[in-house]
């Protein structure tokens, strides 16, 4: 049986709709994983900063340098190397489950450097005045830095998930399907023009989706 | 009552910045802490809150030494020191009513608490139809209003100033200083202000200190300072004197209004030493509602002793400025 026995409307849902829900779904996970990690990594690496809140040198470089490691694979490289540590995580190297790990461990650093960059944006007078009236070092970092940086926060995250998206396709590599995957099975490596434009077409509206929606948001809370 | 002995600060890289500072603030004073940029006095005002330390030296608020506060102390302490800055330092993203609340919600008072505290002083400093918009729609003058809301939110005894009219134009800085001088009156809250320009100092001060280069060059009631124009003054005031005449002395008197008339002055002067000495500049300076008049004046070398005598004979502050003032240690 080859697909042309099929209806585009079947391919459509044997293929396209599932392909479309596992990397929704992976998407999805990975964000808030590595929103969560990134988030810590960002305040961790903004207040041991020089002059920072709880200043730690030491802590600073280590962090600095772990996320500069991990930047500096390409994704797909990253994926395959890290496969040790996914069985360790997930219990197995296959699969969505198996590519959870690797989307999150790439993405947390981006998400650090994002939040830091967002923190360093505070006016540090602002910094200063929250001192004076004895903010405690927790009420600063939540009540004054976070508060003020949430819409420059909005679109780097914004910007994180795209970059996430695009590494979504390369799951494909440990059988973790999705849209990248079916394109290149299906639409590439079956030259199948239909498949290959329908995914193109769902992810462009995708991209395109995640971006208003951040700007909306950002405009909202500016 | 703050009390500043033999206060050293050196910064990390070794350059000294305050060199052995000796200064007293009273209750109730408005105590302006002058200086050219770069001399030491936002970071002494950081001092006594604690936002800075310092090596050597001490310095007492209210009997207690600022170094010797472990980090919870130093919290604590600080809520009785309202401070405020010359860019304001509001959350932009805060509604002016969430700004003002929010010292008193990191130390937890009740909501309705808050509430009326917060109401009550953004009636004080006038802003109550602002209360629910956001810093950015705000005028210069009317953030600074609501930073100073915010610094009396916990009912302090002093309030920090750090160039706090830095930003403004003149009318809006007037009104500031009103609100300061008021807030001193009334609620006798000891104001410390961090200024460059004389013009808050001569409007709101009752004593000065001169800073320049990190140490203490001249101190004292701004009255007093004002009249014996001292050169720390003179060069902060930045007067040219490339204009002076190299020919004879030039003298300058500074006098209050009340006690003498510029015109009598040199009138009488004229007529008793039968001479009349040309006036190279001169003005009317307003010090806290009393006019105070500088004039400097030309006199030939002929003329200089006889014109001294008569200063003196009559009580008049003098001081001879030569062209080369600015120039010298």
């Amino acid at each position: 049986m080859t697909l042309s026995n099929y209806s585009y409307w079947q391919i459509f849902q044997l293929l396209i709709v599932p392909a479309f829900i596992a990397t929704m779904k992976m998407l999805l996970i990975a964000s808030v994983f590595s929103t969560l990690i990134g988030f810590v990594l960002g305040v961790l690496i903004v207040v041991t900063e020089k002059g920072g809140l709880y200043q730690n040198v030491v802590i600073n470089r280590i962090l600095d340098f772990f996320i500069n490691t991990i930047r500096s694979f390409p994704f797909i490289i990253l994926l395959i190397s890290i496969i040790p540590f996914t069985r360790l995580i997930v219990g197995t190297s296959i699969g969505e489950t198996a590519a959870l790990v690797p989307l999150t461990v790439a993405c947390s650093p981006f998400m650090a450097r994002i939040f830091q960059n967002s923190f360093k944006e505070v006016d540090p007078a602002l910094i200063e005045a929250a001192k004076s009236f004895g903010a405690s070092k927790p009420q600063i970092i939540f009540r004054v830095m976070l508060k003020e940086s949430v819409p420059s926060i909005i679109s780097g995250l914004c910007l994180a998930i795209i970059n996430l998206l695009g590494c979504t396709a390369m799951a494909g590599a440990v059988g973790a399907g999705g849209l990248g995957a079916t394109a290149l099975t299906y639409g590439y490596q079956n030259f199948n023009m239909k498949i290959m434009y329908s995914i193109c077409v769902i992810l462009i509206v995708l991209v395109a989706i995640i971006q208003y929606f951040g700007d909306w948001i950002y405009r909202k809370l500016k | 009552m703050i009390e500043i002995k033999n206060l050293k600060k050196v910064w990390e890289d070794g350059v000294p910045v305050l060199k052995d500072i000796n200064l007293t603030i009273e209750d109730g004073d408005i105590y302006a802490l002058v200086g050219r940029s770069g001399a030491g006095k936002s970071t002494l005002l950081r001092c006594i809150n604690g936002l800075t330390s310092y090596q050597d030296g001490s310095l007492k608020v209210d009997g207690k030494e600022i170094k010797e506060f472990k980090e919870n102390d130093l919290r604590e302490f600080r809520r009785h020191v309202g401070m405020i800055f010359q860019h304001f330092s509001l959350l932009e993203r805060e509604t002016v009513y969430e700004n003002v609340a929010l010292p008193m919600k990191c130390w937890k008072y009740s909501k309705s608490e808050i509430d009326t505290k917060v109401k009550s002083l953004l009636e004080l400093v006038g802003l109550s139809d602002k209360i629910n918009v956001r810093p950015r729609t705000l005028s210069g003058g009317q953030k600074q209003r609501v930073a100073i809301a915010r610094a009396l939110t916990m009912d302090p005894k002093f309030i920090l100033c750090d160039e706090a009219t830095s930003a403004l134009d003149p009318k809006t800085t007037n009104s500031i200083l009103d609100l300061l001088m008021e807030i001193n009156k009334k609620m006798g809250i000891t104001v410390i202000i961090v200024t460059h320009q004389m013009e808050v100092v001569r409007k709101a001060c009752n004593k000065a200190c001169i800073l320049e280069d990190g140490k203490i060059s001249d101190v004292g009631s701004v009255k007093d300072i004002f009249i014996r124009q001292p050169k720390s003054l003179q060069r902060l005031l930045g007067e040219d004197e490339k204009n002076l005449p190299s020919t004879g002395h030039n003298i300058q008197i500074a006098h209050m209004m009340d006690s003498a008339k510029d015109g009598e002055i040199f009138g009488n002067m004229a007529m008793e030493l039968g001479t009349v000495f040309p006036i190279i500049s001169g003005n009317i300076q307003n010090y806290q509602g009393e006019e105070m008049g500088v004039f400097t004046m030309n006199v030939p070398d002929e003329h200089f002793e006889n014109a001294i005598r008569y200063l003196d004979n009559h009580g008049f502050k003098w001081m001879e400025i030569t062209p080369s003032c600015s120039e010298e240690e």
